[in-house]
């Protein structure tokens, strides 16, 4: 987390942590202490790697219970928070960007993940991804894709790929997809990266890469949906004949053209960091802009300063 | 200037002075004349001498400007609505000449500018004309081919002078607009003042003083409800908040984004006004009680998000500053059409609160009120406001801000175990443990929207669905207990009993004071608690043959409107009757008086 924001104003009054005792002995979390409800998902689900994977992170990163706040939307996917051991919020369908903007604008102490589905991202809140991204809110956002509504039991989804036979395309997909890295890309993400279930250690990697990016993270995580698009990955699964290739290590992050020439790449492309580019965050251009704005007033107490405006109300 | 009609006399000599205590002057142009600069200045200096002022505006709603009225009533004694008829009229064109008229009393003073208005002969019999070069002396003042700029505060000079105003406050009170811009604007400005000033007002040899108000204790301040509702949301500790913009909420808006900064807070402009509802209830949950807010559209679009706040159990204040609907509707005209969708908008049972302001000043208090609801009940609360209260400018006396001010900042000292949707909770409510805060059991708690147990786990259980059902319902019976019963403005037994809410107060007030004065049985009943409603109103309403529920809206497909709607559920009183318009305009006393007589003609119906 960047230092500016990790250090609250006093007056924001508002957050005091109270230093809990003996905080450097706390031990890391132990897998049990992070789990909780068993998940509901089917057997052999996509979701089930990426909640693992998450709770290594949690493990690895030694992250406290009441540090991280979880939050998801509505889908399979974004049943998420519920098995997790943490403080959580399971929002509405598509709008959990914006309301975990709301965590992350008003608590800079705390470290923000957002799970969620291709349809919650894509489709319902399609226009949330832009605006949280072209704001370059501080949070982790990883989309399990699984190119299917996988809750509503087999609809087309905004990534279903031309020709897939879902419920409501019984002669298969005629809508164009969606291609979120591209959509990120342009959207003005900061970071943006490309995962598969079938590769565990690479979610990891990618998780804790967007973890420690000071800006809008997002993963994208091939998720398969065993239920209703079975097989849909295969070919980036090498068990299954396919091919798991890592972004060339010649390519440059911060290259926003080639990045994008990376996302345009047909199935199964390319998987790691596409692009990644630091750019103050609206977190800290906030706390910039009331660090101003109090200098202003120093020394005074809220009302002090409400004070003053009514003065010139006279 | 009811006890002192604008006598005009034209025999000459030294110009008389009547005491009046009261006087409403409209002043008619276009938007971009600066009217509501005049306006304001009246209403400041009403304030600053401890008069009481009302005013009325409307605005244009096309971007470019175009018609626009600013009325100020200001009295030395009450002032309660912004008055129906005006004793002067400023009219700067031949349309605000033409268009206002009408509103002036008879005997009235129509003071115009004589460079754009042609009077008509036939009004002249019923109005005293008095016509000035208004912007053609304003430029022999200031100088310049800047036609248009100035001519409202030589206008201001004008009445200053008709008024016999306070000329050294006014001339602080320009001064004070001007500082920080180019001194050269100020003195303009004092140069144009004085320019009205010295001009002998025509052939008017009256001037007007106003008897001395009453001396307060303290000091007024003046605003808009707008105004006051954002600074009572600061006052309350709101330290968060998110918004689209719709007229007449952006204001608001626009105010927070401005000063929160200074209090370390943030107002965040977002996409829609679904994110700004959802990020307003992610700051809910992180631990704050943040804002949202809309007119018309926007408010329809907040209602899916606003289920899951009654739902997770989340504190939250919503704005809906009212406006003509459905749909984009009359943008900028009145209206109280939204009571319901505040009462019941969304799917499912989901019980919120909502407080509706009847003045300026109780935007401040009820902004404070909402958020210490929200906060001890854990629930959404909406702010009922309207386009009349929003743009109207009263002076009200100045809160004591050391006392009223309060940090609400959120607790995160460490707890043993905690269940977020406890049933055994004394009134449902249960204290609210919100992330950052370890919980020593180790067992963490899911805000959410599914039906859940007390832990905030999904459940399918009917008995559980039952009980939290009860509980978020039980949690608005509780509050309803400990509001206060309202106060029956009059008598509190007698025939007609008028009931309003929010702007409608004032007018209705004057009416049954005007109505009282004339030997009628009448009373009047303000609601600010609308849902849930304050226990006890049935023994009012059984002091009284008539109960008529006055609103801005439409009368309904059974004859009333939507509190009466609320009123006669919660009562079954057939004696619950609705009086309504939609016109879009502030109700006038004489409008309510006529409707109050046509409705118990009309027996029953
Ligand atoms: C406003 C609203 N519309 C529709 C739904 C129904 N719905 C729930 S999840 C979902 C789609 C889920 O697909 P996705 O986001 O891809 O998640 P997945 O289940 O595939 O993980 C839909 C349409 C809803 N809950 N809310
Ligand atoms: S339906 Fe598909 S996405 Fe949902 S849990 Fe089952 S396998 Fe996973
Ligand atoms: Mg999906």
């Amino acid at each position: 987390m960047n230092e500016a924001i990790a250090e609250i104003p006093a007056r924001t009054g508002n957050i005091v942590v109270a230093p809990s005792p003996a905080e450097a002995e706390r031990k890391g979390l132990t897998r049990k202490e992070i789990v909780a409800d068993h998940p509901t998902w089917c057997p052999g689900c996509g979701d089930f790697s990426v909640l693992a994977l998450y709770f290594k992170l949690i493990e690895k990163r030694k992250l406290w219970h009441e540090k991280i706040t979880t939050i998801a939307g509505i889908g399979c996917s974004s049943r998420f928070p519920y098995f997790v051991q943490a403080h959580g919020a399971h929002y509405i369908h598509g709008r959990a960007l914006p309301f975990a903007s709301g965590v992350s604008l008003s608590r800079p102490d705390l470290h923000v993940f957002v799970f969620g589905g291709d349809g919650d991202a894509f489709s319902i809140g399609g226009n949330h991804f832009n605006h949280t991204a072209r704001k370059n809110i501080k949070l982790t956002y990883v989309v399990m894709d699984n190119w299917v509504y996988g809750l509503t039991k087999k609809q087309t989804s905004p990534t279903s790929p031309l020709g897939f036979k879902s419920k409501t395309d019984q002669w298969g997909a005629v809508d164009y997809p969606i291609n979120p890295m591209k959509q990120a890309i342009s959207a003005g993400a900061t970071f943006v990266a490309r995962t598969t279930h079938t590769n565990p250690n690479h979610v990891l990697q990618m998780m804790e890469a967007a973890m420690d990016h000071d800006g809008f993270s997002f993963v994208e995580c091939l998720s398969e949906c065993v239920e209703f698009y079975e097989g849909a990955f295969d070919a980036s699964n090498p068990r299954k004949g396919g091919a798991f290739n890592l972004v060339p290590p010649t390519h440059d992050v911060t290259d926003e053209l080639a990045a994008y020439k990376l996302a345009g790449e047909p199935f199964p492309g390319s998987f790691g960091v596409f692009y990644k580019v630091n750019k103050p965050t609206k977190n800290t251009k906030e706390a910039e802009i009331n660090r101003g704005m109090m200098e202003k007033v120093k020394g005074l107490k809220d009302w002090q300063i409400l004070q003053k405006s009514f003065d010139r109300m006279k | 200037m009811s006890d002192a009609t604008l006598a005009v006399s034209s025999s000459g000599g030294a110009p008389k002075v009547s005491k009046i205590s009261e006087a409403i002057i409209r002043i008619a142009g276009n938007s971009q004349d600066g009217i509501q600069a005049i306006g304001g200045f009246l209403a400041r200096l009403a304030g600053r001498s401890e008069q009481e002022v009302m005013t009325f505006m409307t605005i244009p709603s096309t971007i470019s400007g175009g018609p626009s009225i600013f009325q100020v009533r200001i009295g030395s004694g009450e002032v309660l609505s912004s008055g129906d008829d005006a004793d002067v009229l400023l009219a700067f064109y031949q349309h605000s000449y033409e268009e206002h008229i009408s509103s002036l009393k008879k005997g009235g003073i129509a003071l115009y500018d004589s460079d754009h208005v042609e009077p008509k002969e036939e009004w002249k019999k019923d109005y005293y004309h008095v016509g000035i070069p208004i912007s053609s002396l304003t430029v022999e003042a200031i100088g310049g081919t800047a036609k248009d700029k100035g001519k409202n505060i030589y206008s201001l000079g004008l009445i200053a002078k008709m008024f016999d105003l306070n000329v050294p406050k006014l001339e602080k009170l320009v001064t004070e607009r001007f500082t920080g811009k180019d001194p050269s604007i100020a003195k303009n400005a004092l140069a144009a003042f004085h320019a009205g000033y010295s001009r002998s007002v025509g052939n008017l040899i009256e001037t007007f003083h106003f008897v001395e108000s009453q001396k307060r204790e303290g000091q007024q301040i003046v605003m808009n409800g707008n105004e006051a509702l954002g600074f009572g949301l600061i006052a309350a500790g709101v330290r968060f908040g998110a918004g689209y913009p719709i007229t007449p909420w952006s204001d608001i808006m626009e105010l927070l984004r401005r000063e929160l900064p200074k209090y370390g807070g943030t107002f965040v402009q977002t996409e829609d006004e679904i994110a700004a509802i959802s990020m307003a209830i992610g700051a809910g949950y992180a631990g704050r009680v943040a804002v949202t807010g809309s007119s018309g559209p926007g408010i329809s679009l907040k209602t899916e998000a606003l289920g899951w706040a009654v739902m997770a159990e989340i504190p939250l204040i919503i704005v809906d500053v009212q406006r003509g609907g459905p749909s984009t509707g009359m943008p900028t005209n009145i209206e109280q059409s939204d009571l319901n969708i505040a009462c019941f908008g969304g799917h499912g049972d989901s019980p919120r609160v909502v407080l509706a302001p009847s003045t300026v000043e109780d935007c401040f208090y009820t902004a404070i009120e909402a958020v210490n609801i929200a906060r001890s009940f854990n629930v959404p609360v909406f702010i009922l406001s309207d386009q009349a209260i929003a743009t109207r400018i009263e002076a009200f006396p100045e809160p004591n801000l050391e006392k009223v001010c309060q940090d609400i900042s959120p607790d995160l000292t460490t707890v043993a175990d905690h269940k977020p949707y406890d049933l055994s909770a004394p009134n449902s409510v249960t204290k609210r443990v919100v992330p950052g805060t370890r919980i020593a059991s180790g067992k963490y708690p899911i805000a959410t929207g599914l039906e859940h147990d007390e832990l905030g786990h999904p459940t399918g259980s009917p008995k559980l669905h039952m009980a939290m059902s009860a509980k978020r319902r039980k949690k608005l019976q509780a509050l309803a207990n400990t509001l206060p019963v309202p106060k029956v403005y009059g008598p509190p037994e007698g025939n007609v009993l008028l009931v309003s809410w929010g702007s409608t107060q004032g007018p209705i007030r004057e009416a049954v004071d005007r109505a009282r004065a004339a030997g009628d049985s009448i009373s009047g009943l303000d609601l600010r608690h609308i849902n849930p409603l304050p226990n006890g109103l049935e023994n009012i309403f059984s002091g009284f043959h008539h109960v008529l529920v006055v609103e801005t809206n439409d009368e309904g497909l059974y004859g009333y409107g939507q509190l009466a709607g609320v009123l006669r559920a919660r009562f079954a009183d057939p004696k619950i009757r609705g009086i309504n318009k939609t016109d879009g305009l502030t109700w006038k006393v004489k409008e309510i008086l006529e409707r109050v007589t046509a409705k118990l003609a009309s027996n029953g119906k």
